[in-house]
């Protein structure tokens, strides 16, 4: 099993280093850095000056290795777009970026696994029938559109909710967070929302299928065979062997919501890192895309290998097998 | 199964020849559970109408919206023909500089196919392609090319096409980019998606690769390319249409989605997303029609292949069911 | 022209700013469609960036409500010769970091503005000389005659000596050198206004407290202030109708029947100072992006002509400014010094006359060019262009339009991205509100030396109106330097230099619960800002 481990660290170590050379192919190829740091009349001589000075005469290699030395500091340099040091954008980013994917993850995960049990259980029921279609719908739904109807109706209508921004955060020091107070709260709900029904009718979806594959299983058949209670077979036996599938779905989910985040972000103005790269693609400020790349990129391979070793502790199986 | 995926518009000939391929066809589940499902009916003839109707838009459109010449600003934000002030002219109303709502919507939605069928097509040959590879030779090869879907997979879609398109953003001057912007589009989305069809291709080949037939052409000393073409392939290609379905919805999604945050196709040939967000300035004024119309047709598309999509993995996969 | 002041007087607290505000008293939220690039006031000449600044630095002059130039940081200033300026500084005024001002501050922001990557070189360019007769007199001493001195030093904002070469910030930074050692000053505030920078995260909300050892007595009665960009128009309207801000700007002309239907906001409208134009580059032998090779059609004026004549201003006023536009004739507004309204005759809209135009210069059938256009700049800047690109089409001219965010806009039409536009729209507001800065800056041959005709981004290029430029500059006699002004006027008119649009308005929306003024060069002076109790 630890060898399991390591080896899955040492995959994630590998994961990093890629996309390290993802992000630092985008300083080298995209602009010239020197271009965005000096006036159109300095002098050839200038610039070669510079260019030794920031060490961009060295071997590609040993920028390279400084690079990901770097980004291990987190130190991506300064925002071309914002004139500030990436770090602290992001640091200031974060938390908001944050507390709306898990708020959604927890509503996409809270609402979608029972939804997706229940359907697999229930097929033929017409309730079933009905969230499979709604779910459908989801699915069909881009998540800019929801978000425009919701703040068309609960924000400009109805006037209940913030359409935008985090309302008032709390500063604590090394976070910001608006879970404490009411605007806060507020101002998370349509986001939260918008967010997390893509995620869910796709959990649904994913659920219901798994399930189904494994009341297919010849186990569940001896299982009713012998006569069991459905219930006991469905919870006691069908629900536990659809845990791994629907961790794996999780992880991916997560991750998926951290992503989408993006999108809800642009609509609601939510000051996180989705909006951050999103201005910084349309304006080509490559120091903010490659900490993004860097850090998305590190909270994937994280929520990787966390899911990695749950397999291990949940399915025995694979314990032997490693 | 090749056969089964057939276009079912062939059903309208009579058949010859029995037991000819149309005949088959008929007799097939497939077809035997199509008809019986109304919504899954509609749900084909409303794709197949749209898609006929993005195809032809230039001949069927009231109107060549990219003809700047023939715009008039005079008649901009028109409401539909039905409504007080309507011009009949103009039936699901005029946007700000005058175009045709429904002429954009049909040149829009050739757009999104476009890039969405382009996109599957291509994701298609990359995962296909990779998927029979990894699956035939198997060992370190088929090892490193899961290895990189695996990391592929867990960078959700939409962010790949947005780097993908961020780079290219990057490397190509701002003119050249809009005029490439399309094929920007296509492959970063084509490149976010090919990693479902190799996962698939690639089990599917493994069990196919120990059969029979494969292991008797690999004994008569017929070249593995040509196993793999003539042998397996036809063998793998049920669930690749399947997936390949359901991503076309989700390719038309993200290809909206792009356009909508403003890094997809330009406005000067509008898709169905960049209309929704030109529309969306609209909101608040009053001329709704601008922003709802291709939001509707967009969620109707999207929703009818869907329909397909599900019904068709049902079918192809009964034991789901 | 007088411009005018609108101020809402409307009593009664608004019900809706009490549903979804968590706003306290004195407390003004308020937006604008992007952040102030930099907190440094010589990185970078925008209006809104220094408009912003100007809530916590301050020049020697200033603008009230009304436009009308009143003092500062100088009490008072004459003229002792054409040359020769002499500015009384105010005693007791204290910089917010607790430092006095003094003559040695205005002597220090004068150079640290001529410093290498100064925004405001053309401003401080005007300057020759400072010398200090004691700490609260200064004498300033011109190259040439400049009547508009007053009025420029009004976005000349002050920094204190001490505190800048405490912090290393000696020497102005652009917004680009943001976070280098150097470039303190663009994170950093310290300034002698009304309010004081709390906290600043760019792009997301910048917090302003009052000061209290203001030496003035400003009107407001605002503590707090929390500004917060918001880029898109939909979300900022919907934040203003929902009651989270106060003030919403710009807010899109077509918002305006929405916002005065919904309950506790109006819409604030009037003429802007900023005109609307088009440029067409007439200086390089080959047009870049274009069908047109080996020549330049812009270098003949019948082609220039036949862009002019091609665009319907009267439609682009009623359908896509919803008629909140003034179509123009000249480059100024009439709120400018030296506006004269019987030269403001814009070109006639006739397309036949286009056509024949194009022909008779060797383009029967028209050629295509390259257009480029901001798309989050103007009130309604893409859609303008797109309008244009479709008049010009019916005329044959096929039009290749790049609408890009303004930085992007920016960096390649202006003089850092090598004027590399053959087509482009802009816009100037004159921020001495005077002909001359639009003449020196925008109409004038490019003068690297002289620091002149540095937006002149189409290389637009006569002689006579240089001269008219320099006696528009020194002539203090009004009727002559009018005169003169006409003269320049109409020369550019005849010549189609440039193809000015229209002034755009002013459009804000303002919540009941505030009253503010609105001035005619779109800058929001918090110390205008009254918050109803």
């Amino acid at each position: 099993m630890l060898l399991y481990i390591i080896r899955r660290l040492v995959q994630s170590v590998l994961v990093m280093l890629t996309v390290a050379l993802i992000a630092f192919t985008l300083f080298q190829f995209v602009g010239d850095p020197i271009n965005n740091m000096v006036d159109q009349d300095t002098t050839l001589a200038e610039r070669e000056r510079i260019r030794k000075e920031l060490g961009l005469d060295d071997p590609v290699i040993v920028q390279f290795w400084r690079f990901v030395e770097n980004a291990a500091r987190g130190e991506f340099g300064v925002s071309y777009r914002l004139k500030k040091p990436v770090a602290e954008l992001i640091a200031e980013r974060f938390p908001a970026t944050l507390e709306l994917s898990i708020i959604s993850a927890i509503l996409a995960l809270g609402i979608g696994i029972p939804m997706g049990v229940y359907t697999a259980l229930n097929r033929e029921r017409w309730t079933a029938k009905l969230f499979m279609t709604l779910s459908l719908i989801g699915v069909s739904l881009p998540t800019f559109l929801i978000g425009i109807f919701l703040i068309l109706i609960f924000g400009v209508q109805l006037r209940w909710l913030p359409t935008f921004g985090r309302g008032e955060v709390v500063d604590l020091g090394w976070w910001t967070t608006g879970l404490l107070t009411a605007s806060g709260l507020k101002s998370l709900i349509m986001p939260s929302i918008t967010l997390a029904v893509f995620q869910m009718t796709l959990i649904v979806r994913l659920v219901r299928a798994e399930m189904l594959e494994v009341l297919r299983t010849d186990y569940i058949r001896f299982a009713r065979a012998r006569g069991l209670k459905d219930r006991a077979i469905h919870f006691g036996h069908a629900l536990k062997n659809t845990l791994v599938p629907v961790i794996t779905i999780i992880g991916l989910q997560v991750g998926a919501i951290i992503a989408f985040a993006i999108i809800t972000e642009s609509v609601f103005q939510w000051p996180g890192m989705g909006l951050l790269f999103v201005q910084a693609i349309s304006e080509v400020d490559i120091p903010v895309m490659a900490a993004y790349l860097m850090l998305i990129a590190f909270v994937f391979v994280v929520i990787n290998l966390v899911v990695d070793i749950l397999y291990v502790v949940i399915d025995p199986r694979l314990r032997t097998e490693s | 199964m090749s056969d089964e995926t057939a276009l079912p518009e062939a059903a309208g000939r009579p058949d010859e020849r029995p037991p000819s391929a149309l005949a088959r066809f008929l007799d097939s589940d497939l077809w035997w559970s199509f008809r019986r499902s109304p919504l899954v009916i509609t749900a084909f003839l409303v794709t197949v109408l749209m898609i006929g109707a993005a195809t032809f838009a230039p001949w069927v459109a009231p109107h060549d919206p990219f003809d700047l010449a023939s715009l008039d600003l005079m008649d901009s934000l028109l409401p539909p023909a039905w409504l007080e002030g309507g011009d009949p002219r103009y039936l699901l109303g005029t946007d700000d500089q005058g175009r045709d709502i429904l002429s954009t919507i049909l040149y829009g939605a050739r757009i999104s196919l476009l890039v969405g069928f382009l996109s599957v097509i291509l994701a298609m040959l990359i995962g296909v392609t990779i998927g029979l590879v990894a699956g035939y030779a198997g060992g370190v090869t088929d090892a490193v090319l899961m290895r990189i879907a695996d990391i592929q997979l867990t960078f959700p879609a939409i962010l790949i096409a947005l780097l993908v398109d961020g780079v290219m953003r990057g490397i190509l001057p701002p003119e050249a980019h809009e005029e490439v912007a399309l094929f920007v589009l296509v492959l970063a989305i084509a490149l976010s998606s090919w990693v479902q069809y190799a996962r698939t291709v690639r089990s599917s080949t493994m069990v196919e690769k120990r059969k029979e037939y494969v292991q008797a052409a690999q004994v008569i000393g017929l070249p593995s390319a040509r196993i793999l073409v003539r042998h397996i392939l036809p063998n793998v290609m049920g669930p690749v249409l399947v997936i390949a379905t359901i991503q076309l919805a989700l390719a038309i999604i993200i290809e909206a989605t792009l356009s909508f945050l403003g890094v997809g196709v330009p406005p000067t040939s509008p898709s169905l997303g960049t209309l929704i967000r030109i529309g969306n300035d609209y909101l608040f004024s009053g001329e709704w029609w601008i922003t709802v119309f291709p939001g509707l047709a967009l969620i109707i598309l999207v929703l009818a292949v869907n329909l397909l999509g599900d019904w068709l993995r049902d079918v192809l996969n009964p034991k789901l069911r | 022209m007088k411009t005018k002041l609108r101020s809402l007087a409307l009593a009664g607290a608004a019900a809706a700013a009490l549903l979804a505000s968590a706003a306290s008293a004195q407390e003004f939220r308020y937006a604008f469609q992007a952040d102030a690039q930099s907190l440094d006031p010589h990185g970078l000449n925008e209006t809104f960036t220094l408009g912003f600044l100007g809530n916590v630095y301050e020049g020697l002059t200033t603008y009230d409500a009304d436009m009308n130039l009143v003092p500062a940081l100088a009490t008072k200033w004459e003229v002792v010769d054409p040359t020769t300026w002499r500015f009384e500084l105010r005693k007791g005024v204290r910089f917010q970091e607790g430092q006095d001002f003094a003559a040695d501050d205005v002597i220090f922001t004068w150079k640290r503005a001529t410093s290498k990557e100064s925004g405001q070189k053309a401003r401080a360019s005007l300057i020759k000389d400072i010398r200090k007769i004691d700490d609260y007199t200064i004498e300033i001493t011109t190259p040439g005659p400049v009547p508009t001195l007053a009025r420029e030093l009004a976005w000349l904002y002050i920094m204190d000596k001490e505190w800048s070469t405490e912090h290393n910030a000696t020497e102005a930074a652009t917004p680009a050198q943001a976070g280098r050692e150097n470039a303190y000053a663009t994170t950093h505030a310290n300034g002698t206004g009304p309010f004081i920078v709390v906290s600043r995260e760019p792009d997301v909300k910048t917090v302003l407290k009052r000061n209290p050892n203001y030496w003035g007595q400003p009107k407001t009665n605002v503590q707090k202030v929390i500004f917060t960009p918001i880029s898109q128009a939909a979300t900022r309207v919907a934040a203003l109708l929902s009651g989270q801000i106060d003030l919403a700007y710009p807010v899109p002309v077509q918002d305006w029947k929405r916002i005065n239907a919904a309950p506790g906001v109006t819409a604030l409208t009037g003429p802007e100072a900023r005109t609307i134009f088009l440029g067409l580059d007439q200086w390089r032998d080959e047009l870049t992006n274009s069908s047109v090779k080996g020549k330049n059609p812009f270098k003949d004026v019948r082609v220039r002509a036949a862009f002019a004549h091609a665009i319907d201003l009267n439609a682009i006023r009623d359908k896509i400014m919803r008629g909140a536009s003034w179509p123009s004739g000249l480059m100024w507004a009439p709120q400018v010094n030296g506006y004269n309204p019987k030269m403001n005759t814009p070109y006639k809209y006739d397309p036949a006359l286009s056509r024949k135009l194009l022909a008779e210069a060797g383009y029967p059938d028209g050629f295509t060019v390259g257009m480029d256009c901001p798309n989050n700049r103007y009130v309604n800047d893409e859609k303008i262009c797109q309008a244009v690109a479709s008049m010009l089409a019916r005329v044959g001219i096929k039009v290749d339009l790049l609408a890009q965010p303004k930085s992007k806009f920016f960096a390649k039409v202006l003089a850092s991205g090598g004027y590399d536009t053959p087509f482009y729209l802009l816009g100037w507001t004159p921020g001495s509100m005077d002909v001359h800065n639009v003449l020196s800056n925008l109409i004038v041959c490019r003068d690297k030396e002289r620091n002149r005709g540095k937006y002149n981004l189409g290389g637009y290029c006569n002689k006579r109106v240089d001269e008219l430029t320099d006696l528009i500059a020194a002539e203090t006699d009004p009727a002559r330097r009018q005169a003169y002004i006409d003269e320049a006027a109409a020369i550019l008119q005849k010549e189609y230099g440039y193809i000015p649009l229209h002034q755009q308005p002013l459009s804000w929306g303002v919540s009941e619960r505030v009253s503010v003024a609105q001035r005619a060069d779109n800058v929001l002076d918090l110390r205008n800002v009254v918050v109803k109790e």
